[in-house]
């Protein structure tokens, strides 16, 4: 048994800036989207790396998503993950935050005495920041959200997380195993280490699991499992600015200013 | 598909609200969503109910009701001086299946989405995070939920046809709160409490809490970013003249000239003051979702070319460090003149 077994849970995402939505279907125009591994789940990979260099210990990657997610996630892999666990089948498609924890959290069980679940907080495609209570919650163990450090006592089976509050922060107290959300841009992700990097690339460093592997009922997975439903999609109507350029000497250009921050035009 | 704990047929017609509250104070997300809940509540002919928990906390009742909800569900326990998730989910999910609300909201709230999402998967039913609008369907009685995803580019409604009760995390400073009317009254109800200590796994173990910023409710936000090369003085200086607060972006958060919370932007505040003045800021996509509801906005940089421009009602090419020093002489003067 590794010291520490450790999960973290990442999610592929297009990049925010590249994404528009099809006027004529409604639907997002994800075909020539460069996609990008959620940044908040760096933060998190980063968290767990820390654990691991300290204590030794495991990193098992997962994932929920179409299997073009292999590639992104030999990133955190060669940061020094030991294996990836990408769950990938038809059946999970269309899931909503009930229906993404539910199966986030088979394959948790599957992978058996996990101590400490990672995940970013929250992930750019849908800010769904609710993801790791609800892991918590169908494994029925403690949670640990936003924090930006943790410290873990392992005689003691007991975590300690610094999580940021409104004006300053509080350490909270959880027992292993927790599900533990870390605070986005709380520290910086490592690069790829090269030495690792080929072995990280090579076969068999991805195990997929199915919904049978993962002894998922079918009434709580992918759409079907999901009560909520998008009615629509619309790209967020863009503020039209007066971008007036404001020229002259810097005298005229101040004098100018005052007047419009004071009278507003 | 899998029946949520209650259904449709069994809700009761309320739209019931966490109470978030801190030192004897509701936190101001928690009466942005009485103001949004009393509206769309009048509209179909509902209740309003607001679930108040903590130890020491019954003095808040008359304020509750002042704001607008016609019931308080109360816990008022010692195991619930401060929020720990086990404590707090089982108060909750006592109230929640003793009233069968159709709507159940909370602040997107570090502690609003602990309690949320643990909640939702309890009682089997759906959650729409950080929410940005919320409206009843008057036709179907089903409330629509406003997300903004992929850092604000793109809204999505999401509908709930069955499950109950229909969840939602709603980012705080998005909705307005409406002045408290003493005279309003209700009725208070006090939840059973399941509580004994050997439930509760976490625990707080220390809490440092100092001044409080809240970039939300600034009428007035100078925000500095990469081209103010760390010199913050001058932008607190124009802040504090304009009786306003100052911000930033990413890079001198990471350099460490000011402090994270001070942050605009997707994985920051967003915020919507009359005025921004933004200054030595490039205007990268990740900021400028956090100043999308500023009604008018003013840019310095000394690059005519940063998209900045593009965001930006007035438009000053020029440095920061000569520009900003300028007008807090002329507004310095003009406010000792009148």
């Amino acid at each position: 048994m590794p010291i520490l077994k450790m999960a973290v849970c990442m999610k592929v995402v297009p990049k925010p800036e590249e994404i528009r939505v099809d006027t004529k279907t409604g639907w997002l125009k994800r075909e020539e989207v460069r996609s990008e591994i959620n940044p908040p789940d760096m933060n998190a990979m980063e968290m767990a790396l820390r654990l691991k260099d300290k204590f030794s210990g495991e990193i098992n990657i997962i994932s929920m998503g179409p299997m073009f997610f292999a590639d992104y996630l030999k990133i955190p892999l060669s940061m020094g993950g030991d294996h990836i666990f990408l769950l990938s089948d038809k059946n999970f498609a269309g899931a909503d935050t009930l229906a993404t924890t539910y199966t986030l959290s088979r394959a948790i069980r599957k992978l058996n005495q996990v101590d400490i679940i990672f995940c970013g907080e929250e992930s750019s495609d849908g800010a769904t920041g609710q993801v790791p209570p609800g892991i918590a919650e169908w494994l029925n163990i403690s949670q640990l959200t936003v924090v930006s450090d943790i410290t873990v006592d392992i005689p003691n089976r007991v975590v300690h997380g610094k999580r940021e509050i409104k004006g300053g922060y509080e350490i909270i107290e959880a027992p292993l195993p927790v599900v533990v959300s870390v605070r986005t841009a709380s520290n910086e992700p490592r690069f790829m280490d090269y030495t690792i990097k080929s072995w990280a690339f090579e076969e068999g460093r991805i195990t997929i699991w199915n919904k049978d592997d993962l002894q998922a009922e079918q009434e709580f997975i992918g759409e079907e499992g999901s009560p909520t439903s998008v009615s629509k999609l619309i790209q967020a109507p863009e503020k039209a600015r007066k971008r007036i350029f404001l020229t002259g000497s810097t005298e005229e250009i101040v004098s100018r200013l005052s007047r419009i921050i004071k009278n507003g035009a | 598909m899998v029946d949520s704990l209650y259904g449709r047929k069994e809700e009761s017609k309320s739209i019931w609200i966490l109470l978030e509250n801190d030192n004897h104070h509701f936190e101001h997300v928690s009466l942005e969503l009485i103001n949004k809940s009393r509206e769309i509540a009048d509209q179909l002919g509902w209740q309003v109910a607001g679930l108040l928990i903590g130890n020491g906390v019954e003095g808040l009742i008359p304020q509750a009701f002042s704001y607008g909800v016609d019931q308080v569900w109360i816990a008022d326990h010692p195991l619930l001086d401060s929020f720990n998730i086990e404590a707090y989910g089982a108060v909750t999910f006592q109230a929640i299946m003793s009233g069968k609300p159709s709507v159940f909201l909370c602040g997107a709230t570090p502690n609003g989405r602990d309690l949320a999402g643990r909640l939702a998967v309890r009682l089997r039913t759906g959650l729409n995070a950080d929410c940005t609008n919320l409206y009843m369907n008057i036709d179907t009685v089903v409330l629509v939920s406003e997300v903004s995803g992929f850092g604000g580019g793109v809204l999505a409604l999401i509908e709930m046809e069955d499950h109950r009760p229909q969840m939602a995390t709603v980012r705080p400073g998005v909705f307005k709160m409406s002045e408290p009317d003493p005279n309003r009254d209700g009725r208070v109800i006090k939840i059973p409490l399941p509580l004994t200590p050997n439930m509760i796994h976490t625990r707080t173990v220390a809490r440092i809490v100092g001044e409080t910023v809240d970039l939300t409710k600034a009428e007035q936000l100078v925000i500095g970013g990469r081209g103010v090369s760390g010199n913050f003085k001058i932008i607190k200086e124009l802040a504090d003249l304009l009786e306003g607060d100052y911000a930033t972006t990413r890079p001198p958060v990471d350099e460490g000239h000011v402090e994270r919370e001070r942050m605009v932007g997707q994985t920051g505040v967003i915020c919507r003051p009359k005025i921004a003045i933004c200054c030595g800021i490039s205007g990268a996509f990740h900021f400028i979702v956090g100043i999308l509801e500023a009604e008018t906005v003013i840019a310095i940089n000394t690059d005519p070319d940063a998209p900045i421009f593009d965001h930006a009602d007035y438009c000053i090419v020029g440095d920061v460090n000569e520009y900003i020093p300028a007008l807090i002489q002329t507004l310095a003067e003009i406010t000792e003149s009148s």
